[in-house]
Protein backbone atom coordinates (compact mmCIF):
# COMPACT_ATOMS: atom_id res chain seq x y z
CA UNK A 1 0.00 0.00 0.00
CA UNK A 2 1.66 3.24 -0.64
CA UNK A 3 1.66 6.66 1.11
CA UNK A 4 -1.43 8.10 -1.42
CA UNK A 5 -3.86 4.90 -1.09
CA UNK A 6 -3.20 4.91 2.97
CA UNK A 7 -5.93 6.09 5.15
CA UNK A 8 -4.74 9.13 7.06
CA UNK A 9 -3.58 9.01 10.64
CA UNK A 10 -4.32 11.66 12.65
CA UNK A 11 -1.03 11.79 14.51
CA UNK A 12 -3.09 13.33 17.55
CA UNK A 13 -3.50 12.13 20.59
CA UNK A 14 -6.85 10.88 20.61
CA UNK A 15 -8.32 14.14 21.38
CA UNK A 16 -11.70 14.81 20.26
CA UNK A 17 -11.31 18.33 17.78
CA UNK A 18 -14.16 20.84 18.51
CA UNK A 19 -17.28 21.13 16.78
CA UNK A 20 -18.70 23.19 14.01
CA UNK A 21 -20.72 24.94 16.81
CA UNK A 22 -17.51 25.90 18.54
CA UNK A 23 -15.13 27.36 15.23
CA UNK A 24 -18.35 29.49 14.64
CA UNK A 25 -17.91 30.62 18.32
CA UNK A 26 -14.19 31.60 17.97
CA UNK A 27 -14.53 33.08 14.52
CA UNK A 28 -17.43 35.50 16.53
CA UNK A 29 -14.76 36.26 18.70
CA UNK A 30 -11.76 36.83 15.98
CA UNK A 31 -14.06 39.06 14.59
CA UNK A 32 -14.80 41.29 17.80
CA UNK A 33 -11.09 41.78 18.18
CA UNK A 34 -10.57 42.81 15.02
CA UNK A 35 -12.98 45.23 15.51
CA UNK A 36 -11.69 46.45 18.69
CA UNK A 37 -8.41 46.86 16.95
CA UNK A 38 -9.70 49.10 13.88
CA UNK A 39 -11.27 51.04 16.59
CA UNK A 40 -7.82 51.77 17.39
CA UNK A 41 -7.59 53.86 14.29
CA UNK A 42 -10.84 55.71 14.47
CA UNK A 43 -10.72 56.35 18.28
CA UNK A 44 -8.32 57.76 20.40
CA UNK A 45 -6.61 55.42 23.20
CA UNK A 46 -4.34 57.53 24.08
CA UNK A 47 -0.86 55.75 25.29
CA UNK A 48 -2.97 52.48 25.79
CA UNK A 49 -3.41 52.30 21.88
CA UNK A 50 -0.07 50.58 20.94
CA UNK A 51 0.17 48.44 23.85
CA UNK A 52 -3.54 47.59 23.16
CA UNK A 53 -2.67 46.46 19.55
CA UNK A 54 -0.38 44.14 20.38
CA UNK A 55 -2.01 42.30 23.28
CA UNK A 56 -5.05 42.01 20.72
CA UNK A 57 -2.59 40.70 18.31
CA UNK A 58 -1.09 37.99 20.56
CA UNK A 59 -4.49 36.80 21.58
CA UNK A 60 -5.68 36.72 17.96
CA UNK A 61 -2.91 34.46 16.97
CA UNK A 62 -3.24 32.01 20.01
CA UNK A 63 -6.87 31.84 19.06
CA UNK A 64 -6.08 31.26 15.65
CA UNK A 65 -3.24 28.86 16.12
CA UNK A 66 -4.87 27.29 18.93
CA UNK A 67 -8.21 26.48 18.02
CA UNK A 68 -8.41 26.48 13.99
CA UNK A 69 -4.58 25.03 13.77
CA UNK A 70 -5.73 22.97 16.35
CA UNK A 71 -2.15 23.07 18.66
CA UNK A 72 -4.56 23.08 21.83
CA UNK A 73 -5.17 19.82 20.89
CA UNK A 74 -2.80 18.31 18.83
CA UNK A 75 1.09 16.76 19.74
CA UNK A 76 2.82 19.61 22.07
CA UNK A 77 5.75 18.52 19.30
CA UNK A 78 3.76 21.03 16.38
CA UNK A 79 3.28 23.86 19.49
CA UNK A 80 6.98 23.31 19.58
CA UNK A 81 8.14 23.35 16.12
CA UNK A 82 6.27 26.72 15.62
CA UNK A 83 7.20 28.74 19.04
CA UNK A 84 10.78 27.75 18.07
CA UNK A 85 10.79 29.40 14.55
CA UNK A 86 8.05 32.18 16.67
CA UNK A 87 11.36 32.86 18.78
CA UNK A 88 14.31 32.29 16.38
CA UNK A 89 12.26 35.29 14.45
CA UNK A 90 12.02 37.96 17.72
CA UNK A 91 15.98 37.05 18.04
CA UNK A 92 16.30 38.00 14.47
CA UNK A 93 14.76 40.98 14.66
CA UNK A 94 16.35 41.88 18.19
CA UNK A 95 19.72 41.58 16.41
CA UNK A 96 18.77 43.91 13.75
CA UNK A 97 17.48 46.20 16.07
CA UNK A 98 20.99 46.38 18.14
CA UNK A 99 22.94 46.65 14.68
CA UNK A 100 20.99 49.17 13.59
CA UNK A 101 21.09 51.20 17.07
CA UNK A 102 24.76 50.81 17.23
CA UNK A 103 24.89 52.10 13.06
CA UNK A 104 23.06 54.99 14.47
CA UNK A 105 24.76 55.67 17.51
CA UNK A 106 27.07 58.86 17.50
CA UNK A 107 30.69 58.42 17.35
CA UNK A 108 32.73 59.30 20.51
CA UNK B 1 1.63 -1.03 6.13
CA UNK B 2 -0.16 1.97 6.10
CA UNK B 3 1.19 2.99 9.54
CA UNK B 4 4.32 2.58 9.10
CA UNK B 5 4.28 4.62 5.63
CA UNK B 6 2.07 7.66 7.12
CA UNK B 7 4.05 7.88 11.05
CA UNK B 8 7.27 8.61 12.29
CA UNK B 9 8.89 7.14 15.43
CA UNK B 10 7.31 9.71 17.74
CA UNK B 11 4.15 8.31 16.37
CA UNK B 12 3.52 11.72 14.25
CA UNK B 13 2.22 11.78 10.98
CA UNK B 14 5.58 12.62 9.09
CA UNK B 15 3.43 15.12 6.45
CA UNK B 16 2.30 16.83 9.16
CA UNK B 17 5.16 17.04 10.83
CA UNK B 18 7.36 18.05 7.90
CA UNK B 19 4.11 21.14 7.49
CA UNK B 20 5.04 22.56 10.84
CA UNK B 21 8.67 22.03 10.25
CA UNK B 22 8.49 24.06 7.00
CA UNK B 23 6.08 26.35 8.88
CA UNK B 24 8.73 27.13 11.98
CA UNK B 25 11.14 27.96 9.39
CA UNK B 26 8.63 30.20 7.61
CA UNK B 27 7.96 32.39 10.55
CA UNK B 28 11.29 33.22 10.31
CA UNK B 29 11.20 34.31 6.55
CA UNK B 30 8.45 36.61 7.50
CA UNK B 31 10.23 37.87 11.29
CA UNK B 32 13.13 39.16 8.91
CA UNK B 33 10.65 40.83 6.54
CA UNK B 34 8.56 42.42 9.35
CA UNK B 35 12.07 43.58 11.26
CA UNK B 36 13.43 45.07 7.72
CA UNK B 37 10.17 46.61 7.27
CA UNK B 38 10.08 48.28 11.20
CA UNK B 39 13.62 49.16 10.46
CA UNK B 40 13.51 50.80 7.57
CA UNK B 41 10.33 52.60 8.44
CA UNK B 42 11.59 56.22 8.37
CA UNK B 43 13.36 55.93 5.46
CA UNK B 44 11.01 57.32 3.27
CA UNK B 45 13.98 59.65 0.62
CA UNK B 46 10.93 62.19 0.54
CA UNK B 47 8.45 59.53 -0.66
CA UNK B 48 5.05 58.63 0.85
CA UNK B 49 5.07 57.10 4.23
CA UNK B 50 2.55 55.31 6.19
CA UNK B 51 0.07 58.03 5.70
CA UNK B 52 -0.58 56.91 2.37
CA UNK B 53 -2.34 53.32 4.12
CA UNK B 54 -6.34 53.37 3.95
CA UNK B 55 -6.74 51.27 6.95
CA UNK B 56 -10.75 51.39 6.15
CA UNK B 57 -9.74 49.11 2.93
CA UNK B 58 -7.21 47.23 4.81
CA UNK B 59 -9.28 46.00 7.81
CA UNK B 60 -12.24 44.65 5.32
CA UNK B 61 -9.58 42.74 3.61
CA UNK B 62 -7.82 41.50 6.83
CA UNK B 63 -11.32 40.56 8.34
CA UNK B 64 -12.10 38.27 5.26
CA UNK B 65 -8.97 36.63 5.27
CA UNK B 66 -9.52 35.67 9.19
CA UNK B 67 -13.07 34.75 8.12
CA UNK B 68 -11.15 32.23 5.67
CA UNK B 69 -9.69 30.27 7.83
CA UNK B 70 -13.12 29.68 9.45
CA UNK B 71 -14.19 28.11 6.31
CA UNK B 72 -10.68 26.06 6.14
CA UNK B 73 -11.36 24.75 9.24
CA UNK B 74 -14.85 23.72 8.78
CA UNK B 75 -13.52 22.35 5.11
CA UNK B 76 -11.72 20.10 7.75
CA UNK B 77 -14.24 19.30 9.78
CA UNK B 78 -16.31 18.19 6.89
CA UNK B 79 -13.53 15.92 5.47
CA UNK B 80 -12.89 13.69 9.25
CA UNK B 81 -16.75 13.31 8.57
CA UNK B 82 -16.41 12.31 5.12
CA UNK B 83 -18.97 14.74 3.92
CA UNK B 84 -16.74 15.68 0.57
CA UNK B 85 -19.86 17.61 -0.51
CA UNK B 86 -19.74 20.29 2.20
CA UNK B 87 -15.92 20.05 1.97
CA UNK B 88 -15.94 20.60 -1.56
CA UNK B 89 -18.44 23.80 -0.87
CA UNK B 90 -16.02 24.76 2.58
CA UNK B 91 -13.28 25.03 0.10
CA UNK B 92 -14.75 26.63 -2.71
CA UNK B 93 -15.81 29.28 -0.13
CA UNK B 94 -12.13 29.92 1.00
CA UNK B 95 -10.38 29.78 -2.45
CA UNK B 96 -13.52 32.94 -2.93
CA UNK B 97 -12.28 34.96 -0.11
CA UNK B 98 -8.46 33.83 -0.72
CA UNK B 99 -9.32 35.60 -3.79
CA UNK B 100 -10.93 38.80 -2.53
CA UNK B 101 -8.16 39.09 -0.21
CA UNK B 102 -5.77 38.84 -2.94
CA UNK B 103 -7.87 41.35 -5.28
CA UNK B 104 -7.85 43.37 -2.57
CA UNK B 105 -4.52 43.83 -2.52
CA UNK B 106 -3.58 44.44 -6.13
CA UNK B 107 -5.93 47.12 -5.61
CA UNK B 108 -4.04 48.82 -2.97
CA UNK B 109 -0.26 48.24 -4.93
CA UNK B 110 -2.13 49.97 -7.80
CA UNK B 111 -3.09 53.08 -5.61
CA UNK B 112 0.12 53.29 -4.24
CA UNK B 113 2.33 52.98 -6.83
CA UNK B 114 -0.46 55.86 -8.49
CA UNK B 115 0.05 57.82 -5.56
CA UNK B 116 4.16 58.02 -5.88
CA UNK B 117 4.68 54.94 -4.08
CA UNK B 118 6.71 51.90 -6.14
CA UNK B 119 9.25 49.64 -5.26
CA UNK B 120 11.53 51.86 -5.56
CA UNK B 121 10.90 54.99 -3.95
CA UNK B 122 12.82 54.48 -0.72
CA UNK B 123 13.94 51.53 1.58
CA UNK B 124 10.02 51.75 3.19
CA UNK B 125 8.43 51.24 0.24
CA UNK B 126 10.88 48.32 -1.18
CA UNK B 127 10.25 46.83 2.71
CA UNK B 128 6.62 47.57 2.53
CA UNK B 129 6.00 45.89 -1.60
CA UNK B 130 8.32 42.40 -0.31
CA UNK B 131 6.76 42.01 2.91
CA UNK B 132 3.50 42.08 1.82
CA UNK B 133 3.75 40.65 -1.62
CA UNK B 134 5.25 38.09 0.17
CA UNK B 135 2.60 37.26 1.72
CA UNK B 136 0.13 38.06 -0.59
CA UNK B 137 3.03 35.13 -3.06
CA UNK B 138 1.80 32.56 -0.27
CA UNK B 139 -1.71 33.38 -0.25
CA UNK B 140 -1.64 32.88 -4.10
CA UNK B 141 0.05 29.41 -3.49
CA UNK B 142 -2.68 29.00 -0.92
CA UNK B 143 -5.62 29.36 -3.43
CA UNK B 144 -3.21 26.76 -5.90
CA UNK B 145 -3.27 24.25 -3.32
CA UNK B 146 -6.95 24.35 -2.46
CA UNK B 147 -8.29 24.60 -5.91
CA UNK B 148 -5.76 20.83 -6.58
CA UNK B 149 -7.70 19.59 -3.41
CA UNK B 150 -10.94 20.49 -4.81
CA UNK B 151 -10.26 18.72 -8.10
CA UNK B 152 -8.67 16.02 -6.75
CA UNK B 153 -11.84 15.27 -4.11
CA UNK B 154 -14.34 15.87 -7.11
CA UNK B 155 -11.71 13.13 -9.68
CA UNK B 156 -11.93 10.93 -6.43
CA UNK B 157 -8.06 10.86 -6.32
CA UNK B 158 -8.82 12.35 -2.31
CA UNK B 159 -11.02 10.09 -0.40
CA UNK B 160 -13.18 10.49 2.07
CA UNK B 161 -10.48 8.78 5.00
CA UNK B 162 -7.79 10.97 3.43
CA UNK B 163 -8.61 14.09 5.75
CA UNK B 164 -4.76 14.79 6.49
CA UNK B 165 -4.58 16.23 2.63
CA UNK B 166 -6.92 18.53 3.60
CA UNK B 167 -5.87 19.01 7.82
CA UNK B 168 -2.33 20.00 5.84
CA UNK B 169 -3.29 22.32 3.39
CA UNK B 170 -5.47 23.75 5.74
CA UNK B 171 -2.14 24.56 8.30
CA UNK B 172 -0.35 26.00 5.25
CA UNK B 173 -3.71 28.29 4.97
CA UNK B 174 -4.22 29.53 8.66
CA UNK B 175 -0.03 30.08 8.90
CA UNK B 176 -1.22 32.65 5.85
CA UNK B 177 -3.75 34.37 8.31
CA UNK B 178 -1.52 34.35 11.30
CA UNK B 179 0.94 35.98 9.44
CA UNK B 180 -1.61 38.58 8.33
CA UNK B 181 -2.59 38.84 12.16
CA UNK B 182 0.93 39.82 12.71
CA UNK B 183 1.31 42.00 9.52
CA UNK B 184 -2.28 44.18 9.72
CA UNK B 185 -0.95 44.95 13.44
CA UNK B 186 2.59 45.65 13.22
CA UNK B 187 3.15 46.82 9.56
CA UNK B 188 -0.08 48.87 9.16
CA UNK B 189 -1.74 50.06 12.09
CA UNK B 190 0.70 50.82 14.50
CA UNK B 191 2.67 52.58 12.27
CA UNK B 192 -0.46 54.79 10.73
CA UNK B 193 -1.11 55.16 15.07
CA UNK B 194 1.86 56.30 15.76
CA UNK B 195 2.24 58.72 12.96
CA UNK B 196 -1.24 59.88 13.87
CA UNK B 197 -0.21 60.97 17.75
Amino acid sequence: MTSTDAPDQTGSTGHAHPTPKQYVNIAIVLAILTALEVSTYFLDFGVIAIPLLVVLMVVKFLYVAGWFMHLKFDSPIYSRLMYTGLAFALVLYAIMAIVTLFDHAPMI
Amino acid sequence: MATDVATTSLNLDHRKLAMWTFLGSEFLLFGALVASYLLYLDTTAGGPGVEIYDIPFTSISSFVLLMSSLTMVLAHHAHTKGDMRRMRLWILATVGQGAVFLGGQVFEFNVFVREGLTLGTSPFSSAFYVTTGFHGLHVFVGILLLSSLYVLSLTGKVKPSQHVKTEIIGLYWHFVDIVWVIIFTVVYLIPEIAALD
